[in-house]
Parts: structure tokens; C-alpha cells; sequence
């Protein structure tokens, strides 16, 4: 269960971007989640909307997306997605076959509104 | 409404650690390896064992990891190599920064290979790298053989599967080519060997193991120094 560590670090980059963008509150920050990661996303979005209750990012949304393992056919090249661990190439059934990705724990974005006249739902983040 | 793409790992902070300890590990010629298990699956017998065999002028160092104690320090600091615990006081796996902090005062140009044992945990030590040369998993064969299948990430990026506690076989419903069977689905090709630290059965496999990666580093390491 490190899934509480994991917010706090998405918390601090969002901290950190939102100093860069002033006159803007942050909306959402979006993650990806590679299945070997070995983080659970459920566990992550109840602790990162634990840590924001009653802060200045109380409102900011957490978009996760989940990306699958995905490998490439030495023989034939062809890129797919591995599911329930069968690493063979969908296309030529060849073995020879190697990782490309999966294992992401990645800050992919984030979402600023600008401050309207009058900000409805705008908190400061100062 | 603007999206700024942000583009970098989550732990950045981490990796940057890892990859500076990895640096410096590099420029010494230090070997280093993360042992990683669920808690009482035998890494620190393991250890145990591996600095009983290893000649006493050997220039070993030990970082062992676990929420509470110094015990397993104790354990170890009997085979008179550099032992040092990190008590992380609650948190479930080791980081790069603690790794830096215990080093401390040891110099690394003193040694070759630091072993670390990581907090008893099949989860979240997957997530942080302390910028070892290589992960090794243990499981032992009370645990049961489907773990590589309910805990993947530890096994595929692990470079070496250790079987303990081969002694309990005839006492377990444990299936040891379907557990190693399984480690490859989630890992294919992932080396393994079979070790009872009770017995001595696998550890001269495991032995020879540890230095032919001890070896190659070090061939990989003066190279890159040429």
C-alpha cells in the first residue's frame, strides 16, 4: 500500500506546474498507470482524494489512465497487447517477443482554468 | 480551459536519486542487488548464508530494510562485513533517498558489492528504484505458486527468482514447475534458482550466480572506463 506516497507525489508536481501558471487554479491532472506498475488505481484514487479533502485542491480531478503491457514480435514486428500473460505474437505465434511498455507511473497532464471576474468554485492555490 | 502536458514519471524525484546512487555505484564498481519477498520468505537467511560463503577479505556491505527492529542487522553484522539497518518506521518499501542516507560514510571505492534487503513486501518495493545493478525476488514454497500471477510487476522486473525453502516440499501442496512456470508467463526467460538455506541444497547455484553478474558488471565496468 504505497498508493499514499504515490498521491503525494502527484500532489507536489501539481504544486510545483501550478507555479508556473499563474492567474490559474488547477481542474484535473491526469496519470498513467501501467499494469506492472504495481500500483492498484482504485487504491490511488481514494488516497489522493483523501490527501486534497480540505486543501487548496480540494477540486482537482484525478484522471487515470490504464495502460496494458504491450510487447513487439522480433520475427514478424508487429506491436500488441499481452493479456493474461501470453507473450506469443498474435500474428505469427512466434516467442520471440519483447517488452515495450506497461510499467508506467507517469504525470501526463494537467488541466488550468484561468481565473474568471468572478470565479465560481475558483479557489486560490496560493 | 489549457492542458499542459506534463511528461515526466510520477517519482521523478526518486529516479533522480536512483540514478545518481547508479552513477556513483558505476564509477566505483560496486555490484549492486535489491532483494525483494513478501516478509519471512527468507531473504535475510539468504544473506546469511551468502556472507557465510563469501571469503572474509571480500568487499561486501549489507543495507537491510524493515519497518521496526534492528534485528536483522544483528543477524547479519556476525559475518564481520559493513551491516547497516534502515527502520523505516512504518512506510512499505524502501526509496532511493534512504539508500543515500545509510550509505553515508561508507566509501564506495572500499567496496564491490552491496547487497540490500528491501522491506518484507511483494508490492511496493516494485515501484522504487535504488538504482541497483539488478532486483532479485524470493519466494519461498509456503507462499504458493500463483504468486507471480497475482503479484506480476515484482517478477518481471526482477532479473532472478530464488525458490527458498525447497527443504518444506515434501510437507507442501506447493508445485514448484508450475510456480516456476508461472514466474516465466509473467517473466519469460527469468533465471531461477531453487535454494534451501537449512539444507545448503541451490546455493552453490545461487553462488555462482551472484558471481558471474559480479563479473560481468565488472568486465562492463572497465570497459566503460577504457
Amino acid at each position: 500500500m504505497h498508493e499514499m506516497g504515490i498521491a503525494n507525489s502527484v500532489l507536489d508536481a501539481v504544486r510545483t506546474e501550478m507555479g508556473r501558471h499563474p492567474g490559474t487554479y488547477p481542474c484535473k491532472v491526469g496519470v498513467r498507470i501501467g499494469e506492472m506498475s504495481a500500483i492498484d488505481p482504485e487504491s490511488l484514487r481514494f488516497c489522493f482524494e483523501a490527501m486534497i479533502q480540505g486543501t487548496d485542491l480540494e477540486s482537482l480531478e484525478l484522471g487515470i489512465e490504464v495502460c496494458p503491457l504491450r510487447y513487439r514480435c522480433q520475427v514478424c514486428g508487429r506491436e500488441f497487447v499481452v493479456r493474461d500473460y501470453d507473450s506469443h505474437c498474435p500474428q505469427c505465434a512466434s516467442l520471440e517477443t519483447t517488452y515495450i511498455s506497461g510499467d508506467e507511473l507517469e504525470l501526463a497532464y494537467l488541466e488550468v482554468e484561468e481565473y474568471g471576474p468572478s470565479p465560481v468554485g475558483a479557489k486560490s492555490t496560493q | 480551459m489549457d492542458r499542459v502536458p506534463l511528461e515526466r514519471k510520477v517519482l521523478s524525484e526518486n529516479d533522480r536519486v536512483a540514478a545518481e546512487l547508479r552513477a556513483r555505484f558505476q564509477e566505483h564498481g560496486v555490484y549492486c542487488l535489491n532483494l525483494i519477498s513478501s516478509p519471512g520468505s527468507g531473504k535475510t537467511s539468504l544473506l546469511e548464508r551468502t556472507l557465510e560463503s563469501l571469503p572474509r577479505r571480500d568487499r561486501v556491505a549489507v543495507l537491510t530494510g524493515d519497518i521496526q527492529t534492528e534485528n536483522d542487522a544483528n543477524r547479519l553484522k556476525r559475518f564481520h562485513f559493513p551491516v547497516r539497518q534502515i527502520t523505516t518506521g512504518g512506510t512499505c518499501h524502501l526509496d532511493a533517498r534512504m539508500i543515500e542516507r545509510h550509505l553515508a560514510d561508507w566509501r564506495l571505492e572500499d567496496l564491490d558489492l552491496l547487497l540490500i534487503e528491501n522491506v518484507g513486501n511483494l508490492v511496493c518495493p516494485a515501484s522504487y528504484d535504488l538504482g541497483e545493478a539488478a532486483k532479485v525476488v524470493v519466494l519461498s514454497v509456503t507462499e504458493g505458486e500463483d504468486k507471480p500471477l497475482k503479484y506480476p510487476s515484482i517478477f518481471f522486473k526482477s532479473d532472478l527468482l530464488v525458490l527458498s525453502k525447497i527443504d518444506l516440499l515434501p510437507y507442501v501442496p506447493f508445485d514448484i514447475d508450475v510456480a516456476a512456470e508461472n514466474a516465466r508467463k509473467v517473466h519469460p526467460g527469468m533465471e531461477i534458482v531453487k535454494v534451501s538455506c537449512l539444507m545448503g541444497n541451490g546455493l552453490h547455484e545461487w553462488m555462482m550466480w551472484l558471481a558471474e553478474r559480479r563479473r560481468a558488471h565488472k568486465s562492463l565496468v572497465q570497459q566503460t572506463a577504457n
